[in-house]
């Protein structure tokens, strides 16, 4: 086999593999990401229930609720809207009333909210930077505000 | 004072790094062997001043000098000693100055152990490295410097973060991180190479070794992350595609492509452009890995602290070094002369398919990492890339190369057919076909896609075992001469076994992990029995719990099973007292064929307790299968032939060539 021959197959073994992992990225980017929404942006872009999506806000004071069988229910707010959110599992040691929460599931035809997800994260003054980002946006946030009530 | 010895110690090592990057260089392209020379003792020198500033951290840690503002802010006087020490690293301060000095130790490596290396190139390398060097020394004594008093000194730190107070993580850093800077000495034989316009065997043989360490210590060290975020993060979890995990991942990948492809440059001569352009890349993918955790961008458990100065600071480190070499590249590349022709059907040719298909596995996570990133940039809009884009993506790219794996080393160099190597491996395929069935059988009813992904652990791992037992000679030779020379074999040859093997390992226990995985969440009362996989979770109680820097409650569980006690765990909530943050330690039963794993969750109604009680079956699998590649890379590592320094060349004295050992 020649040189040059040899190169052919090369390229034409590197197009294709790369063509099918480019196919592969192009639809699983489109299938499978997830948006990241607050409560008022869940209601202002009319999201259709049964997306899937990320929840993003502050557990609302009074709202948290522990039922049977590790069943807990409570709000995500952003200070404007809320969104009531049920959860079947663990919470995540951080999570609080008050507290920044990102919340992974799906929307039901109810306006609830089931995830199957919920994250708080490892530090004690964190707010998810997305909901920091978010309210400031709403402008119901000061820079160096504490999240803790 | 030794603070201001270690600080000082800093600002002289910059100084030296900046004659490293520069006069070596300039020694090279005026053939000057003096100024050539001073490169190892500059290299060498910057070792020991780095060593002593590393060591006045240390130190400030372990005596819990508060005055030091770094100190005060990560440290605290209850910690434990193991934390206080691995505390030097758990913050970004300190953890930029771990990075300087592994690179330091690998440039005085380069340094002390290759004394065989052409005179010019040594220099060039070095000079490189020095670059490097300096530009982080620059970035850690302007923007990041551990070394900041704090007057009035507090009469108490806020103490370090708690979840990485655990043994595991105290050394996933420094392992992941000499792994990531080992991959610059990769970087400078390649820009060294690309300086001198030559590329040839030797070279190769030189690369080698540097690589296969890099890729051992990222190995261990995802391995060690791993582990850790399995049985602390209290979730049951292992792997989680977090930007930061791909941070470490990409980098890893490219280095297994580069890995495989230096062998054809050493072997054959071929593909040296590819090579050294994959050089780049892997170091450029630790630079972007450092970029990601160490600026804030991304939120995690990894990133320290959100300072924009840092991130533009480490952005424009990225652009240059990632930006100046393949400048480099685009020049100097077409000169390199290509050699070594080979049939598309060949061990060639099989390296070559294996780069491409960890090359489109790193673009798949290197996508899916980005592109949240770059669309929030541009259209505001925030999404996030989770498992199932990476399960569509990484998944059907990376079975075909492990489908792979076991008939690349059966071909044989320059041309091959695909039968006889098929015919090698019939009984290791017969094998995996048989156990696979049997999978099938246990779990009759179950998916059907999961025993498939087994057979793909099953046949890698058989397929190493086929490899060896071909080299040897068993079921030609007689017994006894099969024997003598499966034990004259190449240490590298065990290496590469168990480097693939333990691969199938990892692919059995994941698939295992994630599709059997049985899961209990409940509230329980003291005295409730939670049936869990054949065994039976007891809870016997809640008790107040008093550790060194934490408060908290200690749940008790007994795990029996057969109506015998296995083993008594117990599940802490701890609260840490500086900072009062929340930890939850898990309770741990570790077994071959699947670990029992309990969480107390959040006290409930009338004296009961959430409790997570899960099977984990073959988890320990993971962790196994990571640490026998990690043993694969080092066992390869002494192999003699690939010794550091240990080049064959003919025109020195066979004397001189031997290092000091």
């Amino acid at each position: 086999m020649t040189r040059k021959q040899t190169r052919t197959a090369i390229i034409l073994a590197s197009l294709a593999v790369l063509g099918v992992a480019a196919g592969l990225i192009l639809y699983a980017i489109r299938d499978t990401i997830v948006f990241f929404y607050t409560p008022s942006e869940v209601s202002e872009k009319a999201v259709q229930p049964g997306t899937r999506l990320r929840l993003g806000g502050l557990v609302e004071q009074g709202s948290f609720v522990q039922g049977d069988n590790a069943v807990y229910t409570f709000a995500v707010t952003d200070t404007i809207k809320n969104l009531k959110v049920s959860y079947k599992g663990q919470l995540p040691d951080l999570f609080r009333e008050g507290q920044g929460v990102v919340a992974e599931g799906v929307l039901q035809g109810d306006g609830t909210f089931v995830a199957d997800t919920v994250l708080a994260k490892h530090d004690e003054n964190y707010m998810p930077k997305d909901v920091a980002e978010k309210l400031k946006e709403k402008g119901v946030w000061q820079e160096g505000q504490k999240a803790t009530p | 004072m030794i603070t201001e010895i270690g600080h000082f110690a800093l600002v002289l090592a910059l100084a030296v790094a900046a004659y490293q990057t520069i006069v070596p260089q300039w020694g090279a392209w005026r053939n000057d062997g003096t100024l050539m020379s001073s490169a190892s003792v500059a290299a060498v020198l910057q070792l020991l001043l780095l060593s002593v500033s590393f060591a006045a951290l240390t130190h400030a840690y372990v005596t819990s000098d508060f005055s030091v503002l770094n100190v005060a802010e990560n440290s605290h006087s209850d910690k434990p000693m193991l934390y206080k020490i691995s505390g030097v690293w758990g913050n970004h301060e300190g953890s930029m100055l771990l990075w300087v000095f592994i690179l330091a130790l690998f440039g005085a490596a380069v340094a002390v152990f290759g004394r065989n290396l052409p005179e010019t190139t040594k220099a060039r390398i070095l000079s490189v490295q020095g670059s490097v060097g300096l530009a982080f020394l620059v970035f850690v004594t302007a923007v990041s410097n551990p070394f900041l008093r704090l007057l009035p000194p507090p009469v108490e730190g806020n103490g370090l973060n708690p979840i990485l107070q655990d043994p595991a993580l105290a050394f996933h850093p420094p392992f992941l991180y000499a792994g990531y800077v080992g991959l610059s000495i990769a970087f400078s034989f390649a820009v060294a190479a690309l300086i001198e316009g030559r590329v040839d065997a030797a070279w190769a043989r030189w690369v080698r070794p540097w690589t296969l360490l890099s890729w051992a210590l990222l190995t261990i060290g995802i391995g060690m992350g791993a582990w850790w975020a399995y049985y602390e993060l209290g979730w049951g979890g292992f792997w989680f595609w977090d930007p930061v995990e791909n941070a470490s991942f990409m980098p890893w990948l490219v280095a297994t492509a580069l890995l495989h492809s230096a062998i054809v440059v050493e072997k054959r001569g071929a593909l040296k452009i590819w090579t050294i352009l994959l050089s780049i890349l892997a170091f450029s993918l630790s630079l972007m890995g450092t970029f990601l955790v160490r600026s804030g961008i991304l939120t995690s458990v990894h990133a320290f602290a959100v300072d924009p100065e840092r991130g533009v600071f480490i952005l424009a480190i990225l652009a240059i070094f990632v930006g100046g070499s393949l400048t480099l590249f685009a020049l100097r590349a077409p000169s390199l002369k290509a050699g070594g022709l080979f049939a598309t059907v060949s061990r060639e040719g099989g390296l070559v398919l294996n780069n491409l298909l960890l090359s489109a596995a790193c673009a798949a996570v290197f996508i899916g990492t980005l592109y949240p990133l770059a669309l929030e940039t541009l259209t505001g809009d925030k999404i996030s890339v989770g498992a199932p884009y990476f399960n569509l993506t990484f998944g059907p790219i990376f079975i075909p190369l492990m489908l792979l794996v076991p008939l690349g080393p059966m071909l044989t160099w320059k041309r091959a057919d695909v039968m006889p190597a098929l015919r090698r491996l019939w009984w290791a395929a017969a094998l995996a076909l048989a156990f696979t069935l049997l999978v099938l059988a246990l779990t009759l009813r179950g998916p059907w896609l999961a025993p498939l992904g087994i057979a793909v652990g099953f046949w890698l791992m058989f397929g190493s075992a086929a490899d060896i037992m071909h080299r040897a000679g068993f079921f030609h030779q007689p017994l006894a001469i099969a024997w003598a020379r499966f034990k004259g074999l190449p240490r590298s040859a065990f290496g590469t076994a168990l480097a693939h093997g333990g691969l199938g390992l990892i692919v059995i226990g994941v698939i295992i992990l994630s599709v059997w995985k049985e899961e209990h969440i409940l509230t329980a009362k003291p005295g409730a029995e939670i049936p869990v996989a054949g065994y039976t979770v007891v809870f016997k109680g809640v008790e107040p719990l008093v550790g060194p820097n934490y408060d908290g409650s200690l749940g008790r569980f007994d795990i029996m099973r057969d109506g015998a006690l296995v083993k008594q765990v117990v599940s802490e909530k701890r609260q840490f007292r500086p900072r009062g943050m929340p930890t939850t330690e898990v309770g741990l039963l570790q077994d071959v064929l699947g670990d029992v794993y309990v969480v107390l969750g959040d006290p409930a109604a009338d004296g009961a307790f959430v409790v997570r009680a899960s099977f984990n079956p073959m988890a320990s699998f993971i962790w196994i299968g990571a640490f026998i590649m990690f043993l694969g890379g080092v066992l390869s590592l002494t192999d003699r032939r690939l010794r550091i320094g240990v080049p064959k060349r003919a025109s020195l004295p066979a004397a001189a060539a031997q290092p000091a050992e």
